[in-house]
């Protein structure tokens, strides 16, 4: 009985922080602008130009660029805008908003997934939009390609929310915030296969990138557009690893949210 | 009488690195009682305010909200507890029923009931015609009285204001102390509130004045006016050191330098004032007699304003 009350409390406080999250985003047009805007104008820009250079340096050579950079660019609009969307834990702070919330008596855990849910939706649904045009840079298409992927994107969304959401709370201004993304998302998103292949990188980058959890993110989705010859001429990590260190890292980011969370500290009051 | 007191602090500390910011408060608010915590910038009231409504936790000593520990038990304390804070904790791109509603599930509301307490709070907050506005587009004193609807919305026995008055208008203040008022005499609310603005502080039933961390004085408004004798003097003068030691030895009366005036506290403070004339003569820039007020009895007790940043000191 008591259970089942607290349940439908803790769910009732997520998804209204959720909702929130929607209607801020319809009520910032410049937001979508930011998010969905840039990378494509990034994919377009950087696929056409690095294109020539990449593929004389060894790249899969059967694929066009524009179509290697592809994934990687869905990869890019999800860590956009999970930059854009846990920006919104310093206004929130700083306005007040957030004051409110830490009053009252939901657990901290539906406080940060009531945000997670509401950042991924944004990131998956921009990155959705840059999905269906996977057929123009010459892409198979199926129901079930479309949808795994979105599935893939999800979790990688999940994970990437959470590692933003975490490094917001600890801030009280949004210029440290993008100076602290910018050092660690670009960096992560370049090792992370979205730009180059492993395969033509000096041994010790290969290593780099082979830490880095976003590689997995990126394989998964390569996994779920390409067609598995294809797949099995890149030599990307299996569906089961790549899928467990995607589910993984949001596992480990989600944890160290809701610590964060609980141990606020004082001084970010003051 | 301690059973009956909902809000219990004692011994309470707290300090940021070596600056101590509470060192060892007690007090107690009993039910029903509006209390003011009285005391400049600086003077801990802030980190009391914080500790309170269970956004950090004390370091030393006890508090208790309607029996409830702080320290053990924050969650429990957030259900007894409605918190206004000194920025409304309102998002400004939402409009003002969106606003009400997002706060009412996070305390478990919903449904009919959710919508019968949000349109209850607006009419109360004589704002039932702004429900579909944006807060961003409302008034500061419009956007503290949404606030105060919101921190009501789940009827909390415990309502805790951080300087509600501070940086409102005399009228939007007003309206802000209608509102509050009606909310008490709807329901048996214990209110504890912040302030340094005088007419805020002489509405409350008592009042504990806060200084450097340590509680100087408690009491009703007038029960502390009366700690002083008769009338303030005060007297603007270019020499202010020189003229204090000349009333001090002519006239026997006590001259304390405060900022650049010379305050004095005597009995028929009327009959002192044509003596002080003559003696200044020409150096006298003002003198003027008043009733104490809050502000003065700060003074007796502290050397310094209420208007003073302390924590600089």
């Amino acid at each position: 009985m008591t259970v089942e009350r607290v349940d439908t409390r803790v769910w009732l406080a997520t998804t209204s922080l959720w909702r929130r999250e929607m209607v801020r985003f319809v009520r910032q047009r410049s937001r979508i602008v930011g998010a969905l805007a840039t990378p494509m104008v990034f994919w377009l820009l950087l696929g056409s130009g690095l294109g020539r250079s990449f593929q004389a340096a060894g790249g899969p050579a059967s694929h066009g660029y524009l179509e290697y950079f592809f994934p990687g660019t869905l990869v890019m609009i999800l860590l956009f805008s999970a930059i854009f969307s846990t920006i919104s834990v310093i206004e929130d702070r700083r306005e007040g908003f957030l004051q409110g919330v830490l009053v009252a008596p939901v657990p901290r855990a539906a406080i940060v997934l009531g945000n997670v849910l509401g950042g991924t939706t944004l990131a998956v649904g921009q990155a959705g939009i840059l999905l269906l045009f996977a057929p123009l840079v010459g892409f198979e298409w199926s129901f079930g390609r479309f949808f795994a992927s979105i599935g893939v994107l999800v979790l990688c969304g999940l994970g990437l929310t959470s590692l933003g959401f975490a490094v917001a709370w600890r801030l009280t201004s949004t210029q440290g915030f993008h100076a602290i993304m910018n050092l660690v998302l670009v960096p992560m998103w370049m090792l992370s296969g979205a730009v180059f292949p492993p395969t033509g990188a000096p041994g010790w980058l290969r290593w780099v990138m082979a830490a880095n959890p976003l590689s997995y993110g990126v394989v998964a989705v390569r996994r779920c557009l390409y067609p598995a010859e294809a797949v099995a001429a890149m030599g990307l990590a299996s569906w089961p690893v790549a899928l467990a260190v995607v589910v993984g890292f949001f596992g480990v980011m989600f944890v160290w949210c809701v610590r964060t969370v609980v141990v606020d500290d004082a001084a970010r009051w003051s | 009488m301690s059973g009956d007191s909902v809000i219990e602090v004692r011994d309470l500390t707290y300090r940021y690195g070596e600056r101590p910011a509470l060192a060892g408060v007690s007090f107690e608010v009993r039910g029903g009682e509006r209390v003011g915590l009285l005391g400049p910038n600086g003077s801990g009231k802030s980190t009391l305010f914080r500790i309170l409504s269970t956004l950090i936790q004390p370091q030393g000593g006890q508090a208790s909200v309607a029996g409830v520990s702080v320290r053990e038990r924050p969650a429990d304390v957030r259900r007894k507890l409605g918190v206004v804070f000194q920025s409304p904790a309102l998002d400004r791109q939402l409009t003002v029923r969106e606003n009400l509603r997002h706060h009412g599930h996070l305390f478990g509301l919903r449904g009919a009931l959710l919508d019968a307490r949000i349109e209850e709070g607006l009419h109360r907050a004589g704002l039932a015609d702004r429900a579909a506005d944006r807060v961003g587009a409302l008034s500061g004193g419009q956007q503290r009285r949404v606030d105060l609807a919101r921190a009501m919305l789940h009827e909390p026995p415990v309502l805790l204001l951080d300087e509600p008055g501070t940086g409102l208008d005399p009228v939007a203040r007003r309206g802000l102390g209608d509102q509050l008022r009606a909310i008490q005499s709807q329901r048996a609310v214990t209110i504890l509130l912040t302030t340094h603005i005088l007419d805020e502080a002489e509405r409350c039933d008592r009042l504990v004045l806060l200084d450097r961390g340590c509680v100087i004085d408690a009491g009703t408004p007038e029960a502390l006016k009366r700690e002083i004798a008769g009338d303030c003097i005060v007297v603007r003068t270019a020499d202010p050191d020189s003229a204090a030691r000349e009333i001090g030895e002519r006239l026997g009366l006590t001259a304390t330098p405060v900022d650049e005036t010379l305050r004095i506290e005597a009995p028929r403070g009327h009959e002192w004032i044509g003596r002080i004339i003559e003696l200044l003569g020409p150096r006298l820039e003002s003198v003027t007699v008043s009733r104490p007020t809050l502000e003065d009895v700060f003074i007796h007790r502290t050397g310094h304003r209420l208007a003073a940043e302390v924590g600089a000191a």
